[in-house]
């Protein structure tokens, strides 16, 4: 599997990731300077969590103008899995790879906990790892990730199974204080049309070895691996 | 020329800062609120004088960059 982690002023969790590509799949990801233009050789774009331009303006709104990002698009148009996760799943949103926007968390705070993800969607190229249904512990870490989309989207988004990851408690269950972030039908992660653009606030990435407290987060990343 | 552009929250769309502003108003004694939706308030400095390039600019701006149409809508004054 042949990786790349975008790399903005600003972003934080850009070594997370490309650990986690490398753990898994033995190759070392690219990493790649939001200045350039054209993106090298890869299956998986990455865009990795933190505060791109400090956030500035919208989340995500800054980076997705900037010269990688038409690149970005191109590999998402040939079919290129494209993996954008907490500030890379704003700026996924704000390119419009996927619809919908994130908000300010209804609770107004910072959330930076582990939650426990529901797998509504165990089909996809990003999932297929996991059972379906599965529960998985995950951590956030994020202001603003209050998932909205308008109702028709969001019909549509339920209605071809689009929702991937749900904020949940233990169980499984929906309940409101597992819905850390105060998401429209406690939504944490969603795929594109195609399927081949998955954005999720939660970090995969950082459970990945025994060591961060969990294998949880490595499903994603065998579940890539088995297509790219 | 200048360029005021405002841009709020659509109708329909959780606002949870003007949920607190709201909140803390009332907390301050202020009964009579029945809403607060907060926005942005974002001023241009433009080097051309003719309203209508203006215009058109300061749209695409808002379309572009400025706004997040999925959410957001924006106004634009030109001063």
């Amino acid at each position: 599997m042949k990786s790349a982690v975008l790399v903005f002023p600003g972003i934080n969790r850009e070594r997370d990731l490309a650990r986690a590509f490398e753990v898994v799949s033995g190759v070392k990801s690219h990493m790649v300077w939001h200045t350039e233009t054209e993106l090298p050789d890869v299956d998986v774009v990455a865009i990795p969590g933190g505060f791109s331009y400090g956030d500035y303006l919208r989340c995500g709104a800054i980076a997705a103008r900037s010269p990688i990002i038409d690149a970005v698009r191109r590999h998402a148009e040939r079919g290129g899995w494209v993996l954008g996760i907490c500030n890379g799943f704003q700026i996924v949103t704000e390119i419009g790879l996927l619809p919908g926007a994130l908000m300010r968390n209804a609770s107004l705070k910072f959330m930076c906990k582990e939650v426990n993800l529901r797998v509504d969607n165990a089909t996809t190229a990003f999932t297929s790892a996991y059972a379906p249904g599965q529960v998985i512990r995950c951590p956030v870490a994020h202001g603003e990730g209050n998932y909205f989309a308008d109702p028709e989207t969001l019909a549509r988004l339920e209605g071809e199974g689009r929702v991937v990851f749900r904020y949940c408690d233990e169980k499984g269950e929906l309940t409101e204080a597992a819905n850390v972030n105060g998401s429209i039908n406690a939504i944490a992660g969603i795929v594109n049309e195609r399927g081949n653009v998955l954005g999720m606030m939660p970090h995969p990435e950082n459970l990945i070895e025994a060591l961060q407290g969990g294998i949880d987060g490595r499903g994603l990343f065998e579940s890539l691996a088995k297509v790219a | 020329m200048k360029a005021r552009v405002t841009v709020t929250l659509k109708n329909g769309v959780l606002d949870p800062q003007g949920k607190a502003i709201q909140g803390a108003l009332k907390s301050l004694g202020f009964a009579g609120v029945e809403d607060v939706r907060q926005g942005k308030l974002i001023e241009l400095d433009l080097a051309t004088s003719d309203r209508a390039a203006a215009e058109a600019e300061v749209t695409a701006m808002c379309e572009k960059l400025l706004a997040n149409t999925v959410i957001e809508n924006y106004r634009i004054e030109l001063i």
